[in-house]
């Protein structure tokens, strides 16, 4: 056990500093993605037309291994962090459009035709009633793309250690060192079941309006119950 | 550019046409093991989420147990678990599947949730016993949520079973596990291409199974 | 015969949705349960085919506790019509009807068979047979809901706010199709509604209940207008139950005055004839005896009737068929206080005033003091019944 956090010097990195690195990989491509996805998905809410080719386009993104696309992009950005991140921030992308897209539509045209009938224009009509009503829809994209960047990161361990806690993994089969793969599997699983829990939490934040506990469940039952009084 | 060049040198090379490591041993070596593990999951992930669905309970339980599924790192479980077991199927299935459950579970359960409420009593009041209203009344009206919960599991098994050829295995990932070690552009570029392709004759697949299964009264009404 | 022995629904919260009620709910009659939300009346229909289980007391239909059998059984005995049809939207219109019967093991061409003789009965045309829900109207949907709900031949009906749903004027005709079909089939029917207006309209029997799950009262329509229980139940009657009551009245009893009434061809002599004293007014009929209006008898000038420039007589009663309330509405509508009566072809039968109709309501009423027995006033009580609806 006292081997578990023993990170072989080869790393070049404390365990809390793979965490740091892991997190920067992760993350950064998951802020990216989301500041891309915002314009994106509203265009396609805009130009209905637009949505079916660009869902195609995701689709199809998302089915290329993620190790193929790290490999490709050797060739033009090198052995390098960024080359790991490229493709996490399109994953987060293709997440993204279709749950921001859905989200912004769900909006009741009743709500929307409310909004204009009160002179909401539709820089404002989009920022504060269309975005904060798919506020959970925009955070069950994010916890979607974030644990799964997480995940991914650590592939990266196969283009020139670039796997943060994922070289981790490489170690443990050239030291055969079995604990530092638990360790590396460990460590992920938390971050990612933190960073979800993170995301839970803003967004029990942003909409205060939900009905409390888990948003939407139990509709159906309540309604059962309701007919049987 | 030069990826369209890599691909079309990739298609037009005679030599990965044939023998253990041609395209087409290559691509029913990976359906083979997407289908596996499509399967397994299915069996895991189908029943629960119908039968909690269909009662409303364990909800809670249920995206807990999902959350921690996808929370496990399908890369990082290959190599433990290979370090554990040692080199064979089991260990590639066991993330693959891991990978695939939460999706299916998570919307084989809400698709079940949403069933409009009034169809189902109406069965009841009529004296259908709860199979029949399970496997009668819901699932018809849930199947397109449950065959779309289907459709992402198996497009994530499809492009992540590539990692079979990091632990020697076979499949699409060979050509891009054997490319990157060998600076094999066209091969990885080519094996990336055949994944996607994979891919979208997965989704191709199961649009035609929805409009095979799919009554056109639920097609049409949603 | 339904029995419902002191009923008695607790929730394990605690509330209490009906409590001790019990009632006696005749065979081949329509009971209707109504009250306010919250009243118990959904949760009592629900206790009857054991979708909800009492915690205290007993249901048996003729003499039997409805636990004695299988609850699938019972169900199936049982013809179970709900608010929004709750129709399967992933099979035809066919196959939703033919459901219990497939459930009871016909075979499918029979069920089918079935199935289609009962679109007919319920006025769906047979080309709607291979649609699916989505493609239906909501009242269609819901004629759906009955003929599934006739499908084997049940002999019990339990109709859940089946109306509430459509709009006013296809709940009228879905309300008058059952009253048809029901006279047809002689089903013991329970049905649950909030609109007092559609249980005074088809119920042989109305139950009323409070919030709480009490019983406030349980009698005929017309008894119950007449003489409401307590200050709840005239309260829920709304404030023109005394006008409501009135369909209960016939109007054959008023007296018809023909002397007012000219063609359109009279002759200068035949107005002058008509036009007394007491008649302010002359209604003018066309050569078919159809009213087309009224008219001071000085701006008549015989031979050159300008129609175009006549009152309107507004929509007429039909003599004897119509109640009491329809004549008294077309009365209040007129704009000469008068009503205009016709026969079965729609020929002016005749005219009275305002004042002879509250003659004759407060004639029926001297002869109705007791409110349950008797509707002395109406000869044929069915008959002036089947008119008010």
């Amino acid at each position: 056990m006292n081997r578990f956090f023993d990170i072989p010097s080869d790393l070049q990195h404390s365990w809390a500093g793979l965490i740091g690195l892991h997190l920067r990989e992760a993350l950064l491509p998951v802020l990216g993605g989301l500041v891309l996805a915002l314009p994106l998905a509203q265009l396609c809410v805009r130009l209905r037309w637009l949505y079916p080719p660009v869902l195609w386009v995701t689709t199809v993104l998302y089915a290329i291994p993620s190790l193929a696309f790290f490999v490709v992009l050797i060739d033009y950005t090198g052995q390098t962090e960024v080359t790991v991140m490229i493709p996490l921030t399109v994953y987060t992308l293709v997440v993204l459009v279709p749950a921001i897209v859905d989200g912004v539509r769900s909006v009741p045209p009743e709500t929307l035709a409310a909004a204009a009938a009160m002179g909401f224009g539709p820089v404002r009509r989009y920022a504060q009633v269309q975005l904060p009503i798919a506020v959970p829809a925009i955070i069950a994209g994010l916890r979607v793309a974030t644990v799964s960047s997480i995940s991914l990161v650590s592939v990266g361990t196969l283009i020139g250690n670039q796997g943060a806690l994922g070289n981790l993994l490489h170690d443990a089969t050239i030291y055969n060192r079995p604990e530092l793969a638990w360790n590396a599997v460990l460590t992920m699983a938390v971050l990612a079941i933190l960073a979800d829990v993170l995301l839970v939490g803003v967004r029990v934040l942003l909409t205060p309006w939900m009905p409390s506990g888990t948003a939407g469940r139990g509709q159906g039952r309540g309604r059962k119950e309701a007919a049987a009084r | 550019m030069n990826v369209l060049h890599y691909v079309n040198a990739f298609f037009s090379n005679d030599a990965y046409w044939q023998g253990y490591d041609g395209i087409p041993t290559r691509v029913s070596e990976h359906l083979g093991y997407t289908l596996e593990a499509l399967a397994l999951a299915a069996l895991i992930g189908l029943p629960v989420g119908l039968v909690t669905g269909h009662y409303g309970r364990g909800g809670n339980a249920l995206s807990l147990i999902a959350t921690a599924a996808r929370a496990l790192p399908t890369f990082g479980l290959l190599v433990l678990m290979t370090m554990l077991i040692g080199f064979g199927m089991l260990p590639v299935m066991i993330p693959l599947v891991v990978l695939a459950v939460p999706p299916i579970l998570v919307t084989t359960y809400e698709a079940m949730r949403s069933v409009d409420p009034s169809p189902v009593d109406a069965a009841r009041g009529m004296g259908m016993n709860e199979a029949g209203i399970l496997l009668r009344v819901e699932l018809p009206v849930a199947l397109p949520m449950i065959l779309g919960g289907l459709r992402s599991a198996a497009i994530q098994i499809v492009s992540t079973a590539t990692i079979a050829a990091y632990v020697s295995l076979g499949g699409l990932g060979r050509y891009i596990v054997d490319g990157l070690y060998q600076r094999d552009y066209e091969k990885v570029v080519g094996g990336a291409t055949l994944v996607a392709a994979l891919a979208l004759a997965t989704l191709a697949l199961f649009w035609a199974l929805g409009r095979l299964t799919v009554s056109a009264g639920v097609r049409r009404s949603n | 015969m339904i029995r419902i022995d002191s009923v008695t629904k607790r929730y394990p919260d605690g509330t209490v949705a009906v409590d001790r009620l019990s009632l006696e709910i005749p065979d081949r009659a329509i009971t209707v349960l109504v009250g306010p939300s919250g009243c118990g009346k959904t949760t009592t229909l629900r206790m009857i085919n054991r979708m909800v289980e009492p915690s205290e007391g007993t249901i048996s239909i003729d003499g039997r506790d409805t636990r004695q059998q299988p609850v699938n059984t019972l169900r199936r005995s049982m013809g179970y019509v709900i608010q929004n049809a709750g129709l399967f939207q992933h099979r035809t219109i066919v196959d939703n009807i033919a459901t219990v019967p497939r459930l009871l093991g016909w075979s499918k061409d029979r069920a089918r068979a079935r199935a289609r003789e009962l679109m007919e009965r319920v006025g769906l045309d047979a080309s709607l047979a291979r649609r699916y829900p989505y493609q239906l109207s909501g009242g269609q949907q819901q004629r759906v809901g009955v003929a599934r709900a006739l499908a084997s031949d049940p002999p019990v009906l339990l109709m859940d706010e089946p109306f509430s749903a459509v709009d006013p004027v296809v709940r009228k005709g879905l309300q008058d199709e059952l009253l048809r079909i029901q006279d047809e089939l002689g089903k013991t029917i329970v049905f649950v509604t909030h609109d007092i207006d559609e249980a005074v309209k088809l119920g042989t029997m109305v139950a009323v209940l409070r919030t709480g799950g009490r019983l406030a009262q349980f009698a005929p329509p017309a008894e119950l207008l007449t003489n409401p229980a307590d200050a709840f139940v005239e309260d829920f009657l709304g404030a023109d139950r005394g006008i409501r009551r009135l369909s209960f009245f016939s109007s054959a009893g008023l007296e018809l005055l023909t002397a007012p009434i000219v063609a359109v061809d009279a002759s200068a002599e035949q107005i002058a004839a008509r036009a007394t004293e007491d008649v302010p007014y002359l209604l003018v009929t066309g050569l078919d005896g159809r009213p087309l209006g009224w008219s001071e008898p000085g701006a008549l000038t015989a031979g050159q009737v300008d129609t175009g420039r006549l009152l309107p007589c507004g929509r007429p009663f039909a003599a004897g068929r119509d109640s009491l309330r329809a004549a008294l509405d077309c009365a209040v509508l007129s704009p000469t206080g008068w009503a205009v009566a016709v026969d079965g072809e729609g020929r002016a039968a005749g005219v009275v005033s305002q004042a002879a109709i509250g003659e004759a309501i407060r004639g029926a009423h001297a002869n109705d003091t007791t409110g349950t027995t008797g509707f002395a006033g109406a000869p044929d009580l069915a008959a002036v019944q089947k008119a008010a609806r």
